[in-house]
């Protein structure tokens, strides 16, 4: 009860290659999960079919009770669900302010606006007219992040975001996360840094070969436990 | 100064080029779809303006308020409707559906209109001139034309960097897939892009049908012309649109004047060394 997001049964498909197996996961109102495993273990997988980028079974797949699975992406951009894709995916032709306002034309309102984003990365506002592309991966990736913020999602999905950054820069972003939540909106947090993922998190999945081995508290879940669940030991 | 007047000519033709070629660069850089019907719905444009204005018994021009958010509908709805359908990571079914269509538009028109030539009447304006010398007078109908592409490009260009709407088309042309993920609907962007490009053609298909006799197989000439505009200037970027027109209408304004039947020789040869010596044209879009 009072879940913002539930997952029944997901099946995910490319194709004929089946990514997902029967996955059941849950997030709560204002709650930080956090989704580890290897790599093709299928997190990204599982972000893509909450954002409506593969489709599946439409009860699969509940927000805030209604059922969307399947349902086309910019609705459930609409709804709440904001995804900050893998490799950031900036738009090369807009500077970094137009893909920051762009994040924010058909979003919900709220208190997340283009100062409050410059006020959390003060680095963006130096470089607003620069194009996108000319900056470093770890200003990159917060423009990623702040597009998102911009729409005022209720769950904001966050696809690997300490891929190929420098530690003290992922460290930089993470620092950011309690601010990011700080009105009540759900995260869940796909990272293969378990260290990083398990701090950030209240409770974390385990996903192996596109089936869920491990559910539990963060700050409880043994490292042993973890690694079996990771190399299916 | 017979050259002088040639080249000044070719110019104002120009203009009239780049109308055709700015809605072809507008919906191949937002979604990668080459037009093939551009030209025939540059004559449907025509034919629509000659029936608006014998029916309301209006001018060509005022007939614009008319037929461009006509043709702005026609295309808003065509693509939701059927190109969009042929969109992927194949390039041919677009190719082999507008040419349908290119094909319907012209034995349609056929069927309707007859293959009799056809003009619109403007009235005084078309005769009218601007005497800047003895020998050079500029027509006032050219000039307006013109003036008028000038106008639209520049509008183009600010709508594509300065408004939202150009925010959403630009980040539609970088990634569709992305674009969905900030709240924006491909589909309907790509609908939008499409009825703004065939809003641009019914300014183009008025303006030839005031300027010259039309009938419904003069169609692909024009989509070449508009082809031709846009390599010279470097695809994806406007100006570079409107240079590319004016090249190819002083390239064929020079031909005819060595030899009135060279004049589409030499438009033709004129884009062919623009291919050969610079073929990402004279201003391609600057990378990212």
């Amino acid at each position: 009860m009072g879940d913002l997001l539930a997952i029944s049964r997901l099946d995910a498909f490319y194709g004929d290659f089946q990514a997902l197996f029967d996955v059941s996961l849950r997030v709560g109102e204002g709650e930080v999960v956090a989704i580890v495993g290897s790599n093709g273990a299928g997190k990204s997988t599982l972000l893509k079919s909450i954002a409506g980028q593969i489709a599946t079974r439409p009860d699969a797949i509940h927000f805030d009770g209604a059922p969307i699975g399947g349902a086309r992406t910019h609705l459930l951009l609409r709804r709440g669900i904001s995804l900050v894709p893998e490799g950031r995916r900036l738009f090369p032709s807009l500077s970094v302010e137009e893909n920051l306002l762009i994040g924010g034309e058909h979003g919900r309102k709220g208190p997340w606006t283009l100062a409050r984003v410059y006020d959390l990365f003060p680095v963006l506002k130096e470089r607003r007219n620069q194009r996108s592309t000319s900056l470093s991966g770890g200003q990159q990736q917060m423009v990623a992040i702040g597009r998102a913020l911009m729409s005022n999602p209720r769950l904001l999905l966050c696809d690997e975001i300490s891929l190929g950054l420098a530690p003290i820069i992922v460290r930089e972003i993470y620092e950011r996360m309690p601010q990011i939540i700080g009105d009540g909106m759900s995260l869940v947090i796909v990272e293969q840094d378990i260290v990083q993922a398990l701090a950030a998190s209240r409770r974390v999945y385990c996903l192996q070969e596109g089936r869920v081995t491990l559910e539990g508290a963060s700050a409880t879940v043994s490292r042993e436990s973890i690694a079996a669940a990771y190399f299916g030991v | 100064m017979d050259w002088l007047n040639s080249i000044v000519q070719g110019v104002l033709v120009g203009g009239l080029y780049a109308m055709f070629a700015a809605g072809l660069s507008l919906i191949f850089g937002v979604m990668r779809l080459v037009n093939i019907a551009h030209g025939d719905l540059v004559v449907l444009a025509a034919y629509l303006a000659l029936v608006v204005t014998q029916a309301l018994g209006i001018g060509p021009l005022a007939s614009l308020l008319v037929i461009a958010p006509l043709m702005a509908l026609i295309g808003y709805a065509l693509q939701r409707w059927l190109l969009n359908r042929t969109l992927g990571d194949d390039l041919l079914p677009p190719l082999l559906v507008t040419f349908g269509l290119s094909v319907i538009v012209q034995n349609g028109l056929l069927e309707v209109f007859s293959p009799d030539s056809r003009k619109l009447q403007a009235g005084a304006i078309e005769t009218a001139t601007i005497p800047l010398s003895p020998d050079l007078s500029i027509g006032v109908l050219p000039l307006v034309q013109f003036v008028v592409a000038v106008a639209m490009i520049g509008g183009l260009q600010a709508l594509f960097y300065r408004t939202s709407w150009g925010r959403a088309f630009r980040a539609t042309s970088d990634d569709q897939s992305t674009v969905q993920l900030v709240g924006v609907d491909n589909r309907h962007v790509f609908g939008l892009a499409m009825g703004l490009s065939l809003a641009v053609v019914a300014v183009a298909g008025v303006f030839l049908a005031v300027r010259s006799n039309f009938d419904p197989s003069m169609g692909p000439a024009r989509l070449i012309f508009g082809f031709e505009a846009v390599i010279i200037g470097g695809l994806g970027n406007l100006w570079g649109t409107l240079a590319g027109g004016v090249v190819l209408g002083v390239a064929q304004a020079i031909g005819a004047k060595i030899d009135p039947g060279w004049q589409l020789l030499a438009g033709h040869l004129a884009f062919l060394f623009v291919l050969a010596v610079r073929p990402e044209g004279f201003f391609p879009r600057v990378q990212a």
